[in-house]
């Protein structure tokens, strides 16, 4: 860091000392990633009927695939999450117990997903067995699965480096007991996201030094008659180094993502996109190497 | 003699101009964000199709279609869940699990269900007039839930009473019948026909979510004996309909209240 300032002010001293060049055109890279994101698909493969009362003739995996094709071809540095609750809503997950969920996704190439409360319903061991289908990784940074089958293959974080762009990614699932059955979680243990939370922006932020680091959630977005209960909304004021939020499990349909200060007052985006595949989330993050570029501040369009 | 000295001096800051260069460019540089934009894409109709996607889902829905399709009943007409404390569809649901679910307890642990008490949201559904399929079933009941069976005292039957007319909801109910008399309390208890009796204990069939204490049933909290006969209740519909040619309007009452 500190040699690295150094070299930009001497740089820029040198430039104004005598050849009139801007050391900018030279330095400064532009770059640019788009982050897609889904959340709460609940097996929802197929579009709604077009005589359904809510979402008619909305979603399809077929139709979200090739969007998502699409925009890869305008941007190559894409990255494609999900914020849990993949399983349970419709026929494909009773009869095939997440297997096709979890193939269409690694054909659409999806990069990361965290759990949903969901994803345990066919029981942790259910979840294990449909994870050799998946050619994505999972994270949850506050679940710990230390005493089950899991241990070892739910990553607490991960690190994706896209065009010279470093993104941490961790994740964070909501508490189990009272919302899904012991049985289904077994030795699951829950701890306060919170804290986690912190502990994963700190460490990928300062120690890794990513460029971007983003938190994907199920903890839901905000919870109106529960104001203690710890949501999106409450974990980006109470946090900071987490640049984007991509939440679940309350099925907020967001018209765009809510734009809110940290902890020491730096803007986090939280976003969620409904359910049942009804929407795909975008969120482009344009970066800059040249401090004096942003002179004027970061802006946000939403 | 001067002239070259101010040269050489320019020569060699341009050189280091160039190493610093190169020093930057070697390392990762330190990305600022610059700027961010977020939507939303609603995934429409008028969005082409991923024609690979759709030959991939193709046999898997095939398969199930098929499967649900197949006609496993028939309803001469539309079973609803309209009613102040019975429903058509609460009867049949309730009485189908006291059917379906006696012969495994019986087997497993010698004993029967008297009584079977779900919930009225737990019922998704009607039943419509006309064939009834697989299809049927999940769509009144899309949820895992098992059966259970709760070994409760008499003290929580009437727990489980006063939260009946408490809650005034047609919570559908099997092998109980009672009257809500004028001072809001439960009387005229009848259990599989015979009289309640406060220090009997009864055997009481709910679905696993209920048990726990779901929709603050908490008498089932309470109870003695649990036993998790992991029967999806969604399975004793299927089998139900298979077992039954045309699904019976079952309107008796079970739950009177006194004028």
């Amino acid at each position: 860091m500190k040699r690295r300032e150094f070299i930009e002010k001497t740089a820029a001293t040198t430039a104004l000392v005598g050849l009139g060049l801007s050391m900018s055109s030279f330095k400064s890279a532009s770059k640019h990633l788009t982050i897609l994101h889904t959340n709460d698909v609940h097996s929802y493969i197929d579009p709604f009927p077009p005589t359904h009362p809510k979402n008619p003739s909305m979603g399809g995996v077929a139709r979200r695939a090739a969007l998502i094709e699409s925009i890869r071809k305008e941007n190559p540095n894409v990255l494609l999450l999900d914020a849990g609750d993949i399983f349970q809503g419709t026929p494909y997950f009773n009869y095939y117990g997440g297997e096709l969920e979890f193939k269409l996704m690694s054909l659409m190439k999806y990069d990361l997903a965290t759990m949903g409360n969901h994803d345990f319903d066919n029981g942790i061991d259910g979840f294990h067995a449909q994870l050799p289908h998946a050619k994505f990784d999972f994270v949850s940074s506050n679940y710990d699965f230390r005493n089950t089958v899991l241990n070892g293959l739910v990553l607490p974080y991960k690190i994706f480096n896209k065009d010279g762009i470093k993104v941490g990614i961790f994740g964070l699932g909501i508490a189990l007991e009272g919302l899904v059955d012991k049985k289904n979680y077994k030795e699951t243990i829950y701890n306060d996201p919170v804290g986690v939370a912190q502990d994963m922006a700190r460490l990928l932020k300062h120690e890794q030094k990513c460029d971007l680091v983003i938190c994907l959630s199920h903890i839901g977005y905000q919870y109106k008659n529960e104001p203690d209960k710890i949501c999106d909304v409450k974990l980006a004021a109470l946090t900071q180094d987490i640049d984007l939020i991509i939440g679940g499990h309350t099925h907020t349909f967001l018209d765009k993502p809510t734009v809110l200060k940290n902890a020491v007052g730096q803007d986090v985006l939280v976003n969620q996109v409904g359910c049942y595949g009804v929407n795909l989330g975008r969120v482009d993050f344009y970066f800059e190497s040249d401090k004096e570029k942003l002179a004027q501040g970061k802006s946000i369009v939403v | 003699m001067v002239k070259l000295k101010n040269y050489n001096v320019s020569v060699s800051y341009f050189v280091l101009f160039l190493t610093f260069l190169a020093t930057v460019s070697c390392k990762q540089q330190k990305l600022f964000v610059s700027r961010i934009e977020g939507k939303e894409i609603g995934i429409v109709k008028e969005q082409p199709q991923d024609t690979t996607i759709e030959a991939f889902i193709k046999p898997y829905r095939d398969h199930i279609d098929q499967d649900l399709s197949a006609v496993l009943a028939t309803a001469p007409q539309t079973l609803d869940k309209n009613g102040q404390w019975q429903t058509t569809m609460g009867n049949l649901f309730s009485d189908a699990v006291m059917l379906k679910g006696n012969p495994i307890f019986l087997s497993r642990e010698k004993k029967s269900m008297d009584i079977v008490l779900l919930n009225f949201g737990g019922i998704r559904s009607i039943i419509p007039q006309g064939d009834v399929t697989a299809r049927t079933a999940y769509e009144i009941m899309p949820f895992e839930n098992s059966l259970v069976v709760i070994a409760l005292k008499g003290e929580q039957i009437i727990e489980m009473l006063d939260y009946i007319i408490t809650e005034k909801k047609a919570h559908p109910i099997s092998g109980l019948t009672f009257t809500i008399g004028k001072d809001n309390k439960p009387k005229d208890i009848l259990i599989q026909g015979k009289p309640f009796l406060p220090s009997q204990i009864y055997y009481v069939g709910t679905n696993d979510y209920l048990a726990n204490g779901g929709d603050n049933m908490n008498f089932f909290k309470k109870g003695i004996y649990k036993f998790d006969l992991e029967y999806k209740l969604r399975n004793i519909l299927i089998d139900y309909f298979k077992d039954v040619d045309v699904v019976p309007i079952i309107s008796d009452i079970r739950i009177n209240v006194e004028k």
